[in-house]
């Protein structure tokens, strides 16, 4: 148990550390209202007084949050609600925010029109107010660790520093005909990230142990009650911020926004928990259960009022697809606890049943479904797939069932390119697929076309954008009664403990392999959707991995970065992981490299998921439950059974 | 095929090898209605074999397992689902669940709810899910973990993870409970009133096979007693039969089995 005091990092006299905190985030935002660059070259354009744009409205959140969180640390009255635990540390994390913002918007200015002559005062003013804000915040009273041991790598490692440009120097002196050559490069570029990551690890480890930063078990203070009616406009009010928010990510346009954007709301959101509120709110959401339900359906379902074009409302319509789908997957692996390495090829059977059914005229059957026939069809095919994979494997217990389902996953994708019609019947039309599917039309209701509701017009995907969160809520729904319920209970007893569970009286195989259909099942229903909101159906939609989700490796990297055997987790963690690679296409070549960094960085420092089960936290982070039994109650070894 | 003569469990010739390796040799055994039955042995003498021969945890090689006159199947879930309830040795727990829910899955067999009917909620869901969690509670109340309900398994002391474990396995409503050393790693306060709580389960109609290395425990507790020994079983009977048996005394060193000897009471997890 580490001990925990309450100190500044930087010693200044309190009064001076808010001030400073007051003033740098006051400046950071008001930097916002001047020209930060002189060129309009920058994307976002921000040239203007007075009219901030991209960027700069980042900033403006940045630092009015801090200002509002510092304002509530120190009591001030009618603001006190954003920080009930009163804890510094959520201010810091604010200003960090601010800086965060402040430092890539000017690196990115400096770098992308080339040389910090491009940064105009406002520009400036917001280096200086990110600094100071940081500086100040720094120098409140914070939670911090009494004692953190100086830790310094391997002496070892260092060496690689002078390795690193080395290498790069070998690598360029010689000549890019020698067969050598392409081997060298990969060798330096190899060494020079082995040396960055060296380099890294050190600064964090020298940072942390001057930072001592730590949480404070601050015991919240039992919530004001208000009526019931303030609650839950709280919870709507809540909602709605949260739509905007993320209304803002799915909105921005360039890649320089959205990076923007993920640094200020991975710290806000840090921030707000910090500060107690995502608590508050979260006892609120519990007491007003249907409330919550409501509003959380009715703020997704207003997403396509707010845009003016289907840009966006196509990305989000993909999102909630592949959200579903890791939602589904969920039950196979957050519930049941079986690693299934090829489940979008369920999405797969799914997309083409609907497909083979829905009239297209490449299809080899001519017949076309009304909607909830070709709904049925793709989950009932989907779910005999499940079982048909499930019953031969799921008698095996551990890594067979990943190693199968993988093989599975690619064996649907290369049946799918040979039913062409010259390596097999012509199902499919092997690559190019099943084009040409036609638009949805639901009791008349043409999903292809625009509609005027509410004076507001809903293009295309704004309609299947609505249809596909009907099916999203219904796979919530399903996932939420099914957990909690004898069904469920069983899936998390084999997960635990499948030896204990059969001694309980659950039939292992059976449970298994119904969690594996219904997995399948929903995922299939997903995919009747997905192959009329996409047009075409090709196989190559359906791997393993790719640079591009939904594949297999994506949906399960949904469901455990987002948190395993939760709702909101896979569909927080599917969000993000299909907004980073759309926005970030800058990255390119990169962006697998970096998206496994990222991962591995998160896994590290939140091994239970972005939004973890209530069990999963408490599994992961001991320390604050009570002492754990002195025995050793999980041995697991079938001898001692 | 039930006659009124036979016993609850009737053990016949049950045999158990790995390789070359016989860890449980011809045994037999028969509990009757409202019996407690002790099995003690040193260690490695095939005791928790025995058991998951029972319990179709292990097919045995030879013999049979009959259950109130019907041959058990080597399945775990049919034991159950048949009556035959158990604890494990060293304690397996659905850790990351709560305590009622522990007791909950334990019972499954005797609950008939699908996914249909979790998803609908119809009223004979609702009543169902009622009607499970106040049998819980009264199994937890029971126990005396009632007030522990909504905490983790994993964070329970461990002697209440031993008590839970056979909430769990009373939840299924067993005919006959097999304890596999109940009162392993407990303090004699502890040994005490688990003593109380196997008297309490055989006053609820359910008979009980036992194994334990605390003689005294077996001794005040068992109605007979049988003694395995490199898997061999060589004597049954009350306290003075086991105690005065030669090849008993022998077995365990020529250690006296008075009282609460160290080395017969130490037991290796
Ligand atoms: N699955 C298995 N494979 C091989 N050998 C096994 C297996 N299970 C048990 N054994 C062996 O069978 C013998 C009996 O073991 P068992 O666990 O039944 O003893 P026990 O009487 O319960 O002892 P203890 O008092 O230590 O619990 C041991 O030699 C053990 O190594
Ligand atoms: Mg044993």
């Amino acid at each position: 148990m580490t001990t925990t005091e309450t100190a500044p990092v930087i010693p200044l006299p309190a009064r001076a550390a808010t001030t400073l905190t007051g003033l740098g985030a006051l400046a950071t935002a008001a930097s916002a209202a001047l020209p930060w660059t002189w060129t309009s070259d920058f994307p976002g354009d921000l040239t203007y007084t007075g009219a901030p744009a991209g960027l700069q409205w980042l900033a403006i959140a940045a630092g009015v949050l801090t200002l509002v969180l510092l304002l509530a640390t120190q009591g001030t009255p009618g603001l006190r609600w954003a920080a009930p635990t009163r804890s510094n540390n959520a201010v810091l994390l604010a200003a960090t925010g601010a800086l965060a913002v402040a430092a890539y918007s000017v690196t990115a200015i400096t770098v992308e029109l080339g040389g910090l002559a491009n940064l105009e005062p406002g520009g400036w003013i917001l280096a200086g107010g990110g600094l100071l804000t940081v500086l100040g915040a720094l120098g409140l009273p914070l939670d911090r660790r009494t004692a953190v041991p100086v830790r310094i790598l391997d002496k070892r490692l260092f060496l690689l520093l002078p390795a690193a440009p080395l290498g790069w120097y070998g690598a360029h002196a010689i000549p890019d005909d020698q067969p050598v050559a392409p081997v060298m490069t990969a060798l330096s570029g190899a060494l020079a990230i082995a040396a960055g990551a060296v380099l890294l690890l050190q600064l964090g480890h020298l940072a942390n142990s001057w930072l001592r930063l730590g949480k404070a078990d601050r015991p919240l203070p039992p919530p004001r009650r208000l009526p019931s009616w303030v609650e839950v406009l709280v919870i709507i009010a809540a909602f709605g911020a949260g739509l905007y928010a993320i209304t803002f990510g799915i909105d921005t346009e360039y890649g320089e926004l959205f990076t923007g954007y993920l640094l200020l709301a991975a710290l806000v959101a840090a921030a707000l928990t910090r500060s107690g509120l995502i608590t508050r709110l979260r006892t609120l959401t519990v007491q007003h259960r249907p409330v919550t339900t409501g509003a959380a359906f009715a703020a997704a379902a207003s997403f396509p009022f707010t845009q003016s074009s289907d840009q966006y409302t196509s990305v989000a319509t993909n999102i909630l697809i592949f959200a579903t789908v890791a939602l589904g997957l969920n039950i196979v692996v957050g519930l049941a606890g079986l690693l299934d390495l090829g489940y979008v090829a369920f999405l797969g059977v799914g997309a083409y049943a609907a497909a083979l059914v829905s009239g297209s005229p490449a299809s080899p059957i001519h017949v076309q479904f009304p909607f909830w026939a070709a709904m049925l069809t793709g989950a009932a095919v989907s779910m005999v797939f499940g079982v048909l994979i499930g019953a031969p494997t799921l008698r095996l217990r551990g890594d067979y069932l990943a190693i199968v389902t993988l093989g599975f996953g690619e064996i649907f994708r290369i049946t799918m390119l040979n039913l062409n019609g010259t390596t097999g019947p012509k199902v499919t039309n092997g690559s190019n697929g099943i084009p040409r599917i036609p638009d949805l039309e639901i009791l008349g209701f043409d999903l292809g076309k625009p509609h005027t509701v509410a004076g507001i017009e809903l293009g295309r995907f704004s309609n299947y954008y609505l249809l596909m969160l009907l099916v999203t809520a219904l796979v919530v729904l399903v996932f939420a009664r099914v957990g909690n319920s004898r069904i469920g209970r069983a899936w998390v007893a084999i997960r635990e403990d499948e030896t204990a569970a059969e001694a309980m009286g659950i039939n292992g195989f059976r449970l298994k392999l119904l969690a594996f259909a219904l997995g399948a099942c929903l995922a299939g229903l997903a995919g009747t959707v997905q192959a009329h909101v996409s047009y075409t159906v090709t196989p190559d939609q359906y791997t393993f991995a790719d640079a591009l989700p939904p594949n297999s490796a994506f949906l399960l990297a949904a469901v455990i970065l987002g948190g395993m055997g939760t709702i909101s987790g896979p569909l927080v963690g599917a969000t993000l992981l299909f907004l980073i690679p759309k926005k970030l296409e800058f990255l390119s070549d990169y962006q697998l490299l970096a998206f496994g960094a990222a991962l591995i960085v998160l896994m590290r420092v939140r091994p239970e998921g972005l939004i973890p089960n209530r069990r999963r936290q408490l599994e992961f982070h001991e320390a604050a439950t009570p002492a754990p039994p002195t025995g050793e109650p999980t041995a697991l070894t079938k001898a001692g059974a | 095929m039930t006659t009124a003569a036979a016993p609850l469990l009737d053990v016949t010739g049950v045999t158990m090898r790995f390789g070359g390796l016989t860890a449980v040799n011809d045994v037999s055994l028969t509990v009757g209605e409202g019996e407690i039955i002790g099995l003690i042995g040193p260690n490695g003498a095939g005791k928790t074999t025995f058991f998951n021969c029972l319990t179709g945890l292990y097919v045995p090689t030879e013999g049979s397992v009959r259950y109130r006159g019907t041959l058990l199947p080597p399945k775990p879930h049919l034991v159950t689902q048949a009556g035959i309830a158990r604890t494990f040795q060293n304690i397996r727990l659905f850790a990351n669940m709560t305590v009622l829910e522990n007791v909950l899955v334990g019972r499954h067999t005797r609950t008939r709810e699908g996914v249909f009917s979790a998803i609908l909620r119809g009223p004979g869901y609702h009543r169902a899910e009622r009607e499970g969690r106040e049998k819980a509670m009264e199994l937890l109340a029971f126990t005396g973990l009632a007030e522990k309900a909504d905490h983790l398994a994993r964070n329970l002391p461990y002697g209440e993870q031993r008590k839970l474990e056979i909430a769990r396995a009373l939840a299924s409503e067993p005919g006959l409970l097999l304890l596999d050393e109940p009162t392993a790693g407990m303090n004699p306060q502890e040994t005490r009133a688990a003593e109380e709580l196997v008297f309490a389960i055989r006053d609820k109609g359910v008979s009980i096979l036992v194994i334990e290395h605390d003689m005294r425990f077996i001794f005040n507790l068992c109605d007979r007693t049988a003694v395995l020994v490199q898997g061999e079983k060589i004597v049954e009977g009350d306290r003075e039969t086991v105690q005065t048996d030669e090849r008993v005394i022998t077995a365990y060193l020529g250690a006296p089995l008075e009282g609460t000897t160290p080395a017969v009471t130490e037991t290796d997890q």
